[in-house]
């Protein structure tokens, strides 16, 4: 059974940024791009072990959304959480919805 | 079995010589032992003129690590060749070595020759050959005084440019009835006349040197021309031609030509089968070549007879010649003073221009056989690889200025594009096709066409087109237009929002490239705080943040500090900061003082601590101008002739927060002693006792640079004036996270367009880019301060949106040598590899 967990207001988020949240213990940046759609992945940059993927630039890799991570600036898929320049690296993905005012995301 | 090849001499052609031969022997057949007599390794003598504009030693250097780390070749500096014994095969070298050897090549070159005119050894006479001899003029070079030199040839005009660059007043004696006897004609030779002596260059045609007088002190004082008139100098560089340095035949038996040079046939082997001659020191079947891409052709014949490859003989040389003299173009190619039987000459001369243009046709006017251009040789390109062809167009078409010429197509495929390097319009279009090639770059690397005197890059450029690369200048897969377009859209269209640029004039979303460079044309141009509303998404980290992150997620946090002059209170309120924050602390090297491991959340924090005491944000964070560093100056210094700590600071506040396509350094040395270290800067000033030299294209970096003087001894307004007009031209142009180094390089004419833009106002825009910089300057406001009293961009500055006071776990600190540094990751990577579904680990 999935359980949706609170995160923030929907106004806290602007369109083509990301925030960091905490999801029982575990950052996860949290995304709302240009089209108002929704995603989350993990907020850790797997090549460097620091938890700042939320303040990468989010845009777009041939129609695909991503957001590039700000430490060595490798390209993430916000989908899939796939690493676009290297397919060994992966960010975890979290399902994720606008309930009401709220934002939510499941652990899956 | 591994024979043994003794090179004499380490100059160009020489250690051309031995790069071919390792690059092709890959057996490892020969080892090689380099007798260089200069205590440096070969470098560019060819470009020798560069080291006193900026160049240095090291950037002019021929020899590559791996060349020198090359264990088949020993080079051995500051050591020559004493004698030949042809029977033992040994060459006694002059630290008393005995090298055996299986092949001998010498590649001796040439030295100046001096005119046994009387007072030729004066203390203050020099030669212009080495880089020895360029820093012993730089030594005794006197700003403001006269300086004579001895031969208006070719090298006596670069002399005479280096003595300008020095500050000095050249003369220039010559001989023969008009500059540059050798390359140009006698129209040529007036055009170029005119042209040098508005650079302020006195000339004395047609005249020789009686003598060299001394003044009471025994030194140089003058020279005595040929109508027994004097002209006063401090110093005086013979240039009066070369003579081949040869000595080592004789004592060896080896034959001499009849007016110098060690005779070699036609293969450049002398009598002996086991002794060559290549460069300025053989004479080939009986005639000296003074150029450097003769010499290389040379060497390309003997290293295929070591090799036992299939060789042509030496080719019929090129002699062509293609230079900036003094900023003005002179160009021979081909039988430029039509000595051919029933040469023809059709001239196009514009004396109102200062142009000149002769093309020596066949008799019949159909086969171009030679040219000479001056003040304009654009038109080299395309002419010097047709010499002995016929005209693809009339005569007077190939004459008319840029543009009208023939293009590319009209070459045939054999002709030699680069002559240097012998490359052909076939090896060329060849490789961009084959490989793929898609710029200048990769024509370069792949067949070093363009790689030695580059006048053939722009055909290089125009032959990429014509093999169907269009050089791309898009930003990235969601702008077609390079960064100075999108620059000018933003600028006259007066848009403010990505979202509508992108819309309007590129497609997608967006990305990591084209957003920050969008935010940065957008903060240039004063469209509001880098932080306001959809700004703030196309900001990196480090300006959305306005501090440096760093490896851990956190940031650094650098107060600006102008000029690096800080009183006592404000550093007992930095040392405060970091302790109560635990920050690490460390002087920077632009004379700053960095505070290391601030989390987001503490920021805003720190920031209030520093605005009230009075900082503001130092920029450190972004593609902005950083530093400007400052020595002491008069302020202090026993030795300071300018005050370089007002000018620093005044130069650090006027530009703070001016946003440019990769962050800007600057430093100003209050005299030549250069304490400032500002020759390595984007822009670096240095005092002179009648004022500020500004330097211009300086870098440390991947690719360090020292920068080159724009203008010399300005006032303080002049100084301001030209910083304003080059740092706007540079924002406004410059490609994408391009240094200014680099830009300049970019630009055709590089520094001599930079100069005539910023300093001469050739594109009149000068009273633009000041405006354009007088309205940043008013425009300025603190961006910490910004955010300190905007509640919304505020609020960005969390740990977590959900839990705005719950610590990064990722974060962690140990302490060293007494101060916090990131700690070990703690929370197990979610890297996944690729064969493993699982999420979390």
């Amino acid at each position: 059974m999935t359980t949706w967990h609170p995160i923030c207001p929907w106004e806290a988020l602007a369109p083509a940024c990301g925030v960091p949240a905490l999801l029982a213990a575990e950052p996860v940046a949290l995304f709302r791009t240009h089209d108002d759609e929704l995603y989350a992945v993990g907020n850790v940059d797997p090549f460097c072990g620091a938890g700042v993927m939320s303040r990468g630039i989010v845009g777009d890799r041939a129609g695909e959304p991503t957001v590039a991570s700000p430490m060595l600036k490798q390209v993430f898929s916000l989908r899939t959480g796939e690493c676009l320049d290297d397919p060994a690296a992966r960010l975890p993905t979290f399902p994720v919805r606008r309930h009401d005012e709220m934002v939510e995301i499941a652990v899956p | 079995m591994t024979r043994t090849l003794v090179v004499i001499g380490h100059g160009m052609v020489g250690h051309r010589l031995v790069e071919q031969l390792r690059a092709r022997d890959d057996a490892g057949t020969w080892r090689v032992e380099i007798l260089a007599e200069e205590s440096r390794a070969a470098y560019d003598r060819v470009a020798l003129s560069s080291y006193l504009d900026g160049k240095s030693a090291e950037d002019l250097g021929l020899a590559g690590s791996d060349f020198l780390a090359d264990p088949l070749v020993r080079l051995r500096l500051g050591c020559g060749a004493a004698r030949i014994d042809r029977a033992a095969r040994t060459v006694l070298t002059t630290d008393g070595t005995e090298l055996g050897y299986d092949a001998l090549v010498l590649a001796t070159g040439s030295r100046p020759f001096v005119p046994p005119v009387p007072g030729h050894d004066l203390d203050g006479c020099h030669v212009y050959r080495t880089l020895d001899d360029l820093d012993g003029i730089r030594d005794a070079a006197v700003d403001g005084a006269a300086g004579v030199v001895i031969g208006g040839g070719l090298l006596g005009l670069e002399a005479a440019n280096a003595l300008r660059l020095l500050g000095m007043r050249p003369h220039v004696v010559e001989m023969a009835p008009r500059l540059m006897p050798l390359q140009v004609d006698d129209g040529g030779g007036q055009v170029l006349a005119g042209l040098v002596g508005d650079l302020g260059l006195a000339l004395h045609c047609e005249t020789a040197t009686n003598s060299i007088i001394a003044g009471p002190d025994g030194r140089v004082a003058g020279v005595e021309l040929g109508d027994g008139s004097t002209v006063e100098a401090e110093l005086v560089v013979f240039s009066a031609g070369v003579r081949p340095r040869d000595e080592l035949a004789e004592p060896a038996g080896l034959a001499r030509a009849e007016r110098g040079g060690v005779l070699v046939d036609d293969r450049c082997r002398t009598s002996d089968e086991h002794i060559w001659a290549v460069g300025e020191c053989a004479a080939v079947d009986g005639r000296c070549y003074g150029l450097v891409a003769p010499g290389y052709a040379m060497a390309e014949v003997v290293v295929r007879q070591l090799l036992d490859l299939d060789g042509a003989a030496f080719p019929e040389p090129d002699m062509s010649t293609k230079l900036k003299l003094l900023g003005v173009d002179v160009a021979s190619f081909g039988d430029a003073h039509g000595t051919a039987d029933g040469a023809l000459d059709v001239v196009h001369a514009n004396n109102a221009a200062g142009t000149y243009a002769k093309l020596v046709l066949s008799d019949d006017a159909r086969v171009l056989l030679g040219g000479v251009l001056v003040g304009d040789a654009s038109a080299y390109a395309t002419l010097r690889p047709l010499v002995g062809r016929e005209l693809p167009a009339p005569p007077e078409r190939l004459l008319l200025p840029a543009g009208a010429g023939p293009d590319a197509g009209a070459l045939p495929a054999d002709a030699v594009v680069c002559s240097c390097n012998n490359v052909s319009k076939a090896d060329i279009t060849g490789a961009i096709t084959g490989a793929a090639l898609s710029d200048v770059a990769g024509v370069k690397a792949c067949t070093r066409a363009g790689t030695s005197c580059g006048s053939c890059v722009p055909m290089l450029k125009t032959l990429l087109g014509e093999c169907g690369v269009a050089p791309s200048r898009a930003l990235c897969e969601h702008f077609e237009q390079s960064r100075s377009e999108l620059f000018e859209i933003i600028r006259v269209t007066g848009i403010g929002t990505f979202s509508e640029l992108i819309g309007k004039h590129g497609r997608g979303l967006g990305c990591d490239l084209c957003k920050p460079a969008v935010a940065s044309i957008l903060a240039s141009l004063g469209r509001g705080h880098i932080l306001d509303g959809e700004q703030a998404g196309l900001q990196d980290t480090n300006d959305r943040f306005l501090a440096n992150m760093q490896r851990n997620g956190t940031y650094s946090v650098v107060p600006r500090v102008p000029g690096g002059e800080i009183t006592p209170d404000k550093l007992i309120v930095l040392g405060e900061v970091a302790r109560d924050f635990e920050l690490y602390t460390k002087i920077t090297g632009g004379q700053r003082i960095d505070l290391f491991g601030a989390r987001v959340e503490q920021l805003p924090l720190i920031w209030r601590r520093l605005v009230d005491a009075g900082f503001e944000s130092g920029h450190a964070y972004g593609k902005a101008l950083r530093t400007v560093k400052s020595c002491v100056g008069t302020d202090w210094c026993r030795y300071g002739v300018q005050d370089s700590v007002a000018m620093a600071i005044r130069l650090e506040l006027r530009y703070r927060g001016l946003r440019a396509p990769h962050k800007l350094k600057s430093g100003v040395s209050g005299c030549a002693r250069e304490c400032a270290e500002a020759r390595s800067k984007d822009f670096g000033v240095i005092a002179t006792d009648r004022g500020w030299n500004l330097y211009v294209g300086g870098n440390g970096g991947f690719t360090p640079r020292h920068a080159e003087l724009l203008a010399a001894d300005l006032d303080d307004e002049q100084l301001i004036r030209l910083v304003d007009r080059f740092l706007m031209f540079y924002v406004r142009t410059a490609d994408r996270l391009q240094r200014t180094a680099a830009w300049i390089e970019s630009l055709d004419g590089g520094l001599e367009h930079v100069r005539e833009v910023v300093v001469d106002d050739s594109l009149g825009i000068a009273a633009e880019l000041e405006a354009a910089m007088r309205e940043h300057v008013a425009g300025y406001a603190d961006e910490w301060a910004g955010v300190l009293a905007d509640p919304v961009k505020l609020s960005r500055f969390v740990s977590f949106v959900n839990a705005p006071d719950a610590p990064d776990p990722t974060i962690s600190f140990v302490a060293e040598r007494g101060q916090p540094r990131p700690g070990p990751v703690v929370l197990p990577m979610p890297s996944i590899r690729p064969d493993s579904e699982e999420v979390l680990a």
